[in-house]
C-alpha cells in the first residue's frame, strides 16, 4: 500500500516536471526577410506585422512562450540559405517563416523542409513550390505568383484591351507574373521585357517602350523598383498617353514616395486595407495605431503566418514534435485571416478571392487603394494538379 | 525614325554616364591622392539625396536645397575624413575596405533613424519638368537633359581645376609623390580634407540630382557604387580623365545593351533563347567589359601617372 503511494507521488512529481520542462521550452520561429538596403522597407512592414500578431496573441504562440529570430537576407538567395541553415542548426527553430523574393524562397524552402522543419512562406509564391516541388512541410499564407497577374489578365481581357507591352524584373517571380498574366489575357502582346532585379534606371526600356507604341502597359515592379518605374514612366510623359496596369507595384509602400504619379492606377490583389472583415479591421486599425502608417499585403500575410503557426501549435497542445498533427491542423486554415475565410488547396497554397483595386484620393487627402470589384472568387493556382501530394 | 530612337538611347547612355562620373570622380580622386579605398562614397551620394529632400521641404525651393545640400554634404565629407579616415591612410587596403564598409552600415542606419526606412517623396522641380524637343520627333525630358549638362560642366570644371590651378597642381603633385609634397611645406593633411570634402560634394551632387528620378531610401548608394567601381577599374584607378571615359563607356554599354542586345541576339539565335539570354547578358555586359579591360589592360584605359 505504502509503496503504491510513493510510486504515485513520484509519478505525479515526474509528470509535473515534464509539464514544467515543456512549458520552459518556447516555440522558436525564424523569420527571414529583407531588412537592409532598398528592400528593407518591405521587411519593416513584415516585421512590424509579426510583432502585432504576437501582441494580439498575448506574446504566446499556441499557448507557449515564443522566441522570434529575425534574419536579413539582403535580397540574396545565398544569404537567405545561410540564414536558414543557421536558424535550423544553431537556434534549432521549430518554424521558418517570411521570405519576400521568389529566388530566395527557392533556395530556402528546400533547405528547411529537407531538415524536417515546417516552412511558412509569407510572400513569395514561385510556381515550382506549388507544383512539382510541393512539400507537406511547406505552406504559404500569401498566394502563388501567377494568381494575382491572372486576375489582372482576366480584367484586361474583359475590358477588351489589346497591344500590351509587358515588363518585369528578370527573376523567378518576374517570369511567373508574365506567364500568369498571359494565361488569362488573350489579346496581342507587342513586347515582353525583363530588366535586372533591383534596377534603378528604366529610361532605356521606357524609350524602347514608346517606340513600340503599345496601347496599354502591364508591369510587375515590387518595392523600390516600382517607385522608380512609376516616377520615370510619369516623367517620360507616358502616364497621360499609355494607361499603365500593374501588380505589386502601386501599393502602400510606393504611393507615399511617388504621390500623384500613381493616382488612378489599377492593381489586382487578394487583400486590401479596406477589405471588410473583423480580423482585417482589427489588424489595420491596431497597426496604424501602433506604428503610425498604413499596412501592406506584405504585412497582412506575415500577420496571417504567425496566426497559422499559432493554430498549428494550439492543435497539438504544444507538442512541437508532432509535425503530422501540426500539418493536419494547418491544412484546415483554422484562424482568423485578414483576408477572411479561405481554404488550402492540395499544394498548401490558398484558394482565395482576387479583387480589382484602384488608387484614389479621398477628401482626406492621402492617396489610398480601394477595392472596386471581385475579379475571381475562390481562385485556385494553375499548378496544383502537378503537385503529387495526397492529403 | 529608328535613328532618332538610337539618338535618344545614346542620350540616355550619356545621362547615366555623367551620373556615374559625378560619383566616380570623387572616388578616384580620393584613391589617387590619398591611396584610400573608400567604399562609403556611395553613402555620401545617399546623404546628398536626403539633404536635398530635407532642405527642399524646409525652404520650399529646389535651388536653395541644391546649394544647402551641397554644402552640407561637403561638411559631412570633411567630418568623415577627419574623424574616421585619417587613421586609415597608413593601413593596407583591406583595413580600409573593412572600415569604410562599416561606414556604409553606419550611414544606412543613420538615415533610417533620422528619416525612416520608407522611401522619401522627391519630385522633379516644376521648372525642370516637361520636355524639350531637341530635333523634330525627339522629345527628351528636361530634367535628364539638365543632368547631362551639369555633369559635363562639372567634368570641364574639374579639368580646369586639376590642370590649371594651384590646388590642382598640389593635387597632381600629391598623387605622384606625397612625401615630396609634404617635404616642400604643403599641409598635406589639410589638402586631404579639402579633396575629400569636394569628392563628397560631387557624390552629393549626383545624389541630389538622382533623388527625383530614383528612390531616396537607405541603401540607395550601394547599387550605384558597384557600377562606379566598374567605371574606375575600366578608366584606370586614380585618373579623372579615366573616370569620365569609363563612366560614359559604362553608361553607353549598359543602356545600349539593355535596349538592343535582345533584338540583336534574336537575329542570331532563336527568339525564345534570346528572350531568356538577352536580359541576363545585358545586365552582365559591363562586368564582361570590365573583365576584358582587366585582361588586356590591367592598369585601365587611362591610368594615373604615379611616381614612387
Amino acid at each position: 500500500m505504502r509503496t503504491v503511494k510513493i510510486t504515485t507521488v513520484l509519478a505525479l512529481v515526474a509528470a509535473l516536471l515534464v509539464v514544467q520542462a515543456r512549458a520552459a521550452e518556447p516555440v522558436k520561429i525564424g523569420f527571414i526577410t529583407s531588412l537592409s538596403g532598398p528592400a528593407g522597407i518591405i521587411g519593416k512592414h513584415m516585421k512590424d506585422s509579426v510583432e502585432l500578431a504576437l501582441d494580439h496573441l498575448g506574446r504566446k504562440v499556441g499557448g507557449l512562450d515564443v522566441e522570434i529570430v529575425y534574419g536579413d537576407d539582403q535580397r540574396k538567395p545565398d544569404v537567405g540559405k545561410q540564414l536558414a541553415d543557421e536558424m535550423l542548426k544553431k537556434h534549432r527553430v521549430h518554424f521558418v517563416s517570411g521570405i519576400i523574393w521568389s529566388n530566395v524562397m527557392l533556395a530556402v524552402a528546400p533547405t528547411v523542409t529537407g531538415a524536417g522543419t515546417i516552412m511558412v512562406g509569407t510572400n513569395a509564391g514561385p510556381h515550382e513550390l506549388a507544383g512539382k516541388m510541393c512539400h507537406e512541410l511547406y505552406f504559404t499564407t500569401s498566394w502563388q505568383n501567377d494568381q494575382t497577374p491572372e486576375a489582372m489578365g482576366k480584367y484586361m481581357q474583359d475590358q477588351g484591351l489589346t497591344d500590351v507591352y509587358a515588363m518585369a524584373p528578370n527573376y523567378a517571380a518576374g517570369k511567373d507574373m508574365i506567364s500568369g498574366f498571359k494565361r488569362y489575357f488573350k489579346g496581342k502582346v507587342v513586347g515582353e521585357v525583363y530588366t535586372k532585379l533591383g534596377q534603378q534606371d528604366y529610361q532605356a526600356e521606357i524609350t524602347q517602350l514608346r517606340a513600340a507604341n503599345p496601347k496599354v502597359v502591364f508591369v510587375f515592379y515590387p518595392g523600390d523598383m516600382g517607385i522608380q518605374f512609376l516616377k520615370q514612366y510619369a516623367q517620360a510623359g507616358l502616364r497621360e498617353q499609355i494607361p499603365l496596369y500593374s501588380v505589386y507595384t502601386v501599393d502602400e509602400i510606393s504611393i507615399p514616395a511617388v504621390g500623384d504619379a500613381a493616382l488612378g492606377n489599377y492593381e489586382t490583389r487578394y487583400w486590401s486595407p479596406d477589405l471588410k472583415n473583423d480580423a482585417n479591421a482589427k489588424y489595420v486599425g491596431d497597426f496604424k495605431k501602433k506604428f503610425g502608417y498604413t499596412p501592406t499585403f506584405y504585412g497582412a500575410q506575415s500577420y496571417d503566418g504567425i496566426l497559422l503557426i499559432d493554430s498549428a501549435v494550439r492543435a497539438v497542445k504544444g507538442d512541437l514534435s508532432n509535425k503530422k498533427g501540426m500539418v493536419a491542423a494547418m491544412r484546415k486554415a483554422d484562424f482568423k485571416s485578414t483576408r477572411g475565410r479561405f481554404a488550402y488547396n492540395v499544394n498548401h497554397h490558398p484558394i482565395q478571392n482576387f479583387y480589382l483595386l484602384r488608387s484614389v484620393k479621398p477628401a482626406s487627402g492621402e492617396i489610398e487603394m480601394q477595392i472596386q470589384k471581385t475579379v475571381f472568387e475562390n481562385h485556385k493556382d494553375a499548378y496544383y494538379q502537378e503537385c503529387p501530394m495526397k492529403w | 525614325m529608328s535613328w532618332l530612337l538610337v539618338v535618344e538611347q545614346l542620350l540616355n547612355g550619356l545621362q547615366l554616364g555623367v551620373m556615374l562620373f559625378l560619383v566616380a570622380a570623387g572616388l578616384t580622386l580620393v584613391f589617387g591622392i590619398m591611396n584610400l579605398v573608400n567604399l562609403a562614397h556611395g553613402s555620401l551620394y545617399m546623404v546628398g539625396a536626403y539633404f536635398a529632400v530635407a532642405f527642399r521641404a524646409w525652404t520650399g525651393s529646389f535651388a536653395a536645397a541644391v546649394v544647402l545640400a551641397l554644402l552640407a554634404t561637403l561638411v559631412v565629407g570633411m567630418l568623415v575624413e577627419v574623424i574616421a579616415l585619417r587613421t586609415l591612410y597608413e593601413r593596407d587596403h583591406l583595413d580600409q575596405v573593412l572600415a569604410t564598409f562599416g561606414l556604409i552600415l553606419f550611414f544606412n542606419e543613420a538615415v533610417a533613424i533620422v528619416w525612416g526606412r520608407a522611401a522619401l517623396f522627391a519630385s522633379v522641380p516644376p521648372a525642370l519638368g516637361g520636355f524639350v524637343e531637341l530635333v523634330p520627333g525627339l522629345r527628351y525630358p528636361v530634367y535628364r537633359a539638365v543632368i547631362i549638362l551639369v555633369g559635363l560642366a562639372v567634368a570641364l570644371l574639374l579639368y580646369v581645376v586639376v590642370s590649371h590651378t594651384r590646388l590642382g597642381m598640389l593635387i597632381r603633385a600629391g598623387a605622384s609623390n606625397r612625401t615630396m609634397v609634404a617635404a616642400l611645406g604643403v599641409n598635406i593633411r589639410a589638402l586631404y580634407t579639402v579633396v575629400f570634402g569636394f569628392g563628397a560634394a560631387l557624390a552629393g551632387l549626383g545624389g541630389l540630382m538622382a533623388g527625383p528620378i530614383y528612390t531616396v531610401q537607405p541603401g540607395m548608394g550601394e547599387e550605384l557604387l558597384i557600377e562606379v567601381l566598374v567605371v574606375i577599374v575600366i578608366g584606370g584607378i586614380g585618373s579623372i580623365r579615366g573616370a569620365l571615359v569609363g563612366a560614359i563607356v559604362v553608361g553607353m554599354v549598359d543602356t545600349l545593351g539593355r535596349a538592343y542586345l535582345k533584338p540583336t541576339l534574336a537575329t542570331v539565335i532563336s527568339p525564345t533563347a534570346a528572350d531568356s539570354a538577352g536580359p541576363a547578358l545585358a545586365s552582365m555586359l559591363v562586368y564582361i567589359l570590365m573583365a576584358a579591360v582587366l585582361y588586356f589592360r590591367p592598369q585601365g584605359l587611362f591610368p594615373a601617372v604615379r611616381g614612387r
